[in-house]
């Protein structure tokens, strides 16, 4: 017991560790400063949100202790526990919980609040680990396939329904984990084809769309076909077939709309072409046009689904996101807000809590999800870009210490860790400078609130914590 | 072993590459681009928003009813203060020292950085006075606010007020922030989003002597307010004025209609308040002053007051009766003092007796349509009292009465018309009859009817059988149409073909033999179709009703009015009406007399003299 324990405190990657007290204080100064006033002097002040940060921050080192103390065995054995326990949560503060910026996904205990949706990535990174290191033929069966959705869009769904966009999207980092352990590049690619369709499908004409599918179909079968006259043969059929389809609906006046005349002459000459290829034993036709058809029907079911299931505020979520609706005191003027706040820092900044642009009259969560804005302002090109290679140290490290586990548990939970860091920093910054939208996520380490910064100090350490005991542990 | 051990490098290049990617982005904004660094580093930049014009408000003939005058706020950035001559400072904006002291640390309590109102609303002159100095007071700034002015002291209750949002509602719709007005009554509330534009915001640089220097980037990150939409409503401002002189005095409602279009002609309300009253710094003590008042001068009585609607409402009764078929034009019943029943006695004044129909609305019979309500009740096609009392309350309702008409009026209330519930719960099921109710048919009883709904019941008689729903909008500069529904034609239950018969009556009311009920309210040269009507008050002095339209055919206006406790319709109500409909139709007074007569009449002061004798 004494031996593995003084085994336990050498074997910690102290690098981790460093890098993550170095995130923690340089977020915990960023926070001073955006709150900072001078009618307010204590650090410790507990009405302000630096003194509450600094409260949330010391509570992280006990918990990194608990998590020291549990046996590394206890994550594995207990792993589905976990997580029905956390899915239960999240269906329970649905109807328990307070609303806070629109979103239900906090519980209230007296003057404190949790969100355990913050809490829910560190079950599934667990139980991911459990599930995917527990059977050998991966990725090929319909049934682990679907049983990995289940556990990633269980969670997905009820955060959604939360209202909090932004933290269900995060779950989408677990597709870098899954292809690390072998997910074929193909569904990788359909995943993309139905995020592109069902975003393409809110902003583009459905004729374009439908155009555009035509086309892209037409030039897969060029390139497989790679035979002139077949294509051209193609070209003249679905014309020809749309030309009629559409004089017959000029002359009878059926008045059709251009887009199903187009659909119509589109199937017509499909089933034309479907019997010349039959004859000629071109098989792989058949599976163009199952994605052709496929497509078709989804993007005219994204319309159905957006309009008719999704609640008006959801909508309005997903437009602003998709920037199809602007509010002019909203997402945009943030990012405006933003991005002078964090141009006027220049190279150098303009030097600590002297920054005006960040505690002037903008956006309100200049503390939580725009904390990097004021290391930018305060603290210049040269504290972004450490900030940034702080975040690349700290990602290329637990990449680095995932790869030298020999349990493929502890590996895959380190892609896990690595994977939602990654997403909080790509969307979280890259909304500060206006290259990704707005989606409300807090900067690990960094943004201030309680919940947030647990979780990731959880989420990381029992990382750590496996790391260390990772000569005790196979399977 | 690991077969995929080699796609950890792809990932590790996504991560390096989008890093790359947010270096150079960084580098660009903050190195590269220099625009958005500010010169000087005692510079700082003010986020001002623009306030857009509210929208001016016309009446039908646009005349000009509401309008902007600037105003100006003293606003204050505790973080940029430094040490200014508080006398000379005191003095211009005319506080004392100790109130400047306490506006500073309130607004140092909400935010060193961020800008509070430090005094709202200077007139121009101190404005003027202090934007000489302004250079002096370093953490000070002025914001441009409008307030709402008004050209005539008419029509309050329909035109509303605009007030300061509350934290409530900047929590609810966050485009409010603190100090921020909306419409809060009336129109200014109906039509807040198309009234109030949208509001801009122009970042400025303001150098080290509190001077604004120009637009931060040129104006790239400046949005532009945009004013508010001008709204011209249906009031005839000449005879809302008209109206509300009538009215002085007396407590009451007048509300007029043109039956063609729905439009409310005019919409008084008595004892009203000059709208004035409600406008910037001295709203709070004069809102609370009016809301003292004991004639409640705040309480819109168009809209929200209810009365029994007393005879007028024999014509509904009537219309009901020749739908069912239990009434016919010549349908004859004879009236000796009243209605007897076992030992009770709806009772009657004296005219001539057997009467048919148009003769008993002439002279208001009220056995007449006792008889015509059992009829309706008791008619043997229905197995019990319940099931008639459901068909006649479905045509009634079909008036628009006894619910919310959904005009752009936003606290209109329903009003009353009893359920067989009610009566089921009162005396228990199958424990009441026509007889039980018979007061109904008479207008009285548990009937409660708003003046906006009495009114709109005169348009849809006019209308020979339907109404559009009163609105009090007629055109938005910034929409081509108005709401869809305040154009469709909405249809009573009752045909057509019955109202002209009932019509007949209402016009001998005013221009019959000796002996009509309202033979006052006649004009040279117009046929006038009205009914006069007492509602019952148990608290004092019967109210004065009376309806009417005119001309007979191609109605242009509809009214009713009424007087609270002035006693029987043709007394005050049936003149007031006669006088209005003439100012209306024929826009000067030929019977100076009857004006003085009702100008003359003090209903609210008389009454307290009573009390005070008594
Ligand atoms: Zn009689």
């Amino acid at each position: 017991m004494n031996k593995r324990k003084t085994n336990i405190w050498n074997n910690i990657d102290w690098i981790t560790v460093l890098l993550y007290i170095t995130l923690i204080i340089f977020g915990w100064l960023s926070i001073y400063s955006a709150v900072y006033n001078d009618g307010h002097q204590s650090i410790f002040d507990i009405t302000q949100r630096y003194g509450k940060q600094l409260l949330w921050i010391s509570a992280s080192f006990i918990l990194i202790l608990i998590v020291f103390l549990i046996d590394v065995k206890f994550y594995s054995l207990f792993a589905y526990f976990i997580y029905i326990a956390t899915i239960l949560l999240l269906i329970s503060v649905l109807f328990l919980g307070k609303e806070v910026h629109g979103a239900r996904s906090w519980f209230e205990i007296g003057n404190f609040r949790v969100q355990p949706s913050e809490f829910a990535k560190v079950a599934t990174s667990i139980v991911l680990a459990k599930y995917m290191s527990s059977y050998n033929q991966k990725f090929k069966k319909f049934k682990n396939l679907f049983t990995l959705a289940i556990i990633i869009l269980t969670p997905v769904v009820l955060i959604f329904l939360q209202n909090d966009t932004g933290s269900a999207l995060v779950y989408f980092a677990f597709i870098l984990v899954l292809y690390r352990e072998g997910l074929s590049i193909n569904y990788i690619f359909i995943g993309i084809l139905i995020a592109v369709l069902f975003i393409v499908s809110l902003l583009v004409d459905k004729l374009i769309i439908l155009f555009s599918i035509e086309i892209i179909a037409i030039i897969i079968f060029a390139f497989r076909n790679k035979k002139i006259k077949n294509i051209i043969i193609t070209l003249i059929t679905i014309s020809s077939a749309t030309f009629v389809v559409w004089g017959i609906n000029k002359i009878f006046s059926f008045n059709l709309s251009f887009y199903i005349v187009n659909l119509i002459g589109l199937t017509l000459s499909t089933i034309i072409l479907s019997i010349f290829a039959y004859w000629n034993k071109m098989n792989y036709i058949f599976i163009i046009l199952g994605i052709l058809y496929s497509s078709i029907l989804f993007t005219n079911s994204v319309g159905y689904f957006f309009n008719n299931i999704l609640e008006p505020h959801q909508q309005t979520r997903i437009n602003i996101l998709l920037g199809i609706k602007k509010d002019p005191l909203g997402t945009g003027y943030n990012v405006n807000q933003s991005k002078i706040a964090i141009g006027s820092g220049g190279f150098s900044g303009k030097g600590f809590l002297q920054g005006t642009q960040t505690k002037f009259n903008f956006v309100p969560e200049q503390s939580t999800d725009f904390i990097f804005c004021t290391i930018g302002e305060e603290s210049g090109f040269i504290g972004t870009s450490i900030v940034i290679l702080l975040f690349v140290s700290l990602l290329m490290r637990i990449i680095y210490l995932a790869e030298r586990q020999r349990s493929k548990f502890s590996r895959i939970y380190g892609y896990c860790v690595a994977s939602i860091i990654f997403f909080h920093f790509v969307i979280n910054i890259g909304m500060t400078i206006g290259i990704t939208p707005v989606i409300g996520i807090p900067l690990p380490f960094f943004s201030y609130g309680g919940s947030s910064l647990w979780a990731f100090t959880i989420l990381l350490f029992i990382f750590i914590r496996l790391d260390a005991s990772r000569l005790d542990l196979f399977a | 072993m690991d077969i995929f051990k080699q796609r950890k490098y792809f990932i590790q290049i996504i991560i390096i590459l989008i890093s790359i990617i947010y270096i150079i982005r960084l580098f660009a904004l903050q190195v590269v681009d220099t625009s958005y660094k500010i010169s000087a580093s005692n510079n700082v930049l003010r986020h001002i928003t623009q306030y857009p014009a509210r929208g001016l408000v016309y009446d039908r003939n646009e005349e000009l009813l509401v309008y902007n005058q600037a105003a100006y706020d003293l606003m204050i950035v505790p973080r940029q203060l430094e040490a200014f001559d508080t006398t000379d400072f005191c003095n211009i904006i005319n506080i004392s020292k100790q109130q400047l002291i306490k506006e500073i640390n309130k607004a140092k309590k909400y935010s060193y950085f961020k800008p509070s109102l430090f005094l709202k609303q200077m007139s121009s002159v101190t404005y003027a006075k202090l934007q000489e100095k302004l250079y002096k007071y370093k953490g000070f700034f002025v914001q441009t606010r409008t307030l709402r002015k008004y050209t005539q002291k008419i029509a309050a209750h329909a035109l509303g007020y605009v007030g300061e949002v509350d934290e409530e509602i900047t929590k609810k719709k966050p485009y409010y922030k603190l100090g921020d007005y909306m419409g809060i009554s009336g129109i200014e509330k109906s039509y807040e989003k198309e009234l109030r534009g949208k509001k801009g915001v122009q970042i400025y640089l303001v150098d080290v002597h509190n001077r604004i220097k120009g637009n931060y980037k040129k104006g790239k990150y400046d949005t532009n307010a945009v004013a508010g939409a001008n709204i011209t409503t249906t009031l005839d401002a000449n005879l809302q004025e008209y109206g509300e002189k009538l009215m002085q005095n007396k407590k009451g409602s007048i509300v007029a209609i043109e039956p063609s279009t729905g439009e409310i002609l005019t919409m008084v309300t008595s004892p009203s308040y000059n709208p004035a009253l409600l406008v910037g710094r001295i709203r709070t003590k004069n809102y609370l002053n009016l809301l003292k008042d004991t004639l409640k001068p705040l309480f819109n009585r168009a809209v929200m007051a209810k009365y029994p609607p007393g005879s007028t409402f024999k014509i509904i009764t009537a219309l009901v009766g020749l739908q069912e078929k239990v009434l016919y034009k010549n349908t004859l019943y004879s009236c000796h003092g009243g209605y007897h029943y076992g030992r009770q006695i709806v009772g009657c004044h004296n005219h001539p007796s057997p009467l048919d129909l148009t003769h008993a609305i002439q002279y208001s019979c009220n056995a007449y349509f006792c008889n015509v309500y059992r009829s309706i009740i008791d008619n043997p096609e229905f197995t019990s009292a319940d099931e008639g009392f459901k068909v006649w309350r479905d045509y009634v309702t079909s008036f628009g009465l006894g619910n919310k008409l959904g005009t752009d009026f936003a606290n209109e209330l329903s009003g009353n018309i009893p359920t067989t519930k009610y009566y089921d719960k009162y005396y228990g099921h199958g424990h009441w009859s026509s007889l039980t109710t018979l007061s109904l048919s008479i207008g009285q009883g548990e009937l409660g009817i708003t003046p906006l709904q009495l009114a709109n019941m005169t348009s849809t008689v006019a209308n020979r059988g339907f109404y559009y729903t009163p609105h009090l909008i007629k055109k938005i500069s910034s929409k081509k149409n108005i709401d869809e529904k305040f154009l469709v034609q909405r249809y009573t239950k009752i045909d057509s073909s019955y109202f002209p018969i009932v019509i007949d009556g209402m016009e001998k009311v005013i221009n019959g033999e000796a002996g009509s009920t309202a033979r006052i309210a006649k004009i040279k040269d117009i046929i006038v179709c009205g009914k006069t009507g007492t509602a019952q008050n148990p608290h004092g002095d019967n109210h004065s009703i009376f309806i009417a339209f005119a001309p007979k055919d191609n109605p242009k206006i509809a009214i009713a009015v009424f007087i609270e406790n002035g006693g029987y319709g043709a007394r005050w109500a049936a003149p007031t009406a006669s006088l209005m409909i003439e100012k209306y139709l024929k826009k000067n007074i030929s019977r100076k007399w009857l004006e003085n007569y009702i100008l003359n009449c003090d209903l609210i002061n008389e009454q307290t003299q009573d009390k005070h004798m008594e």
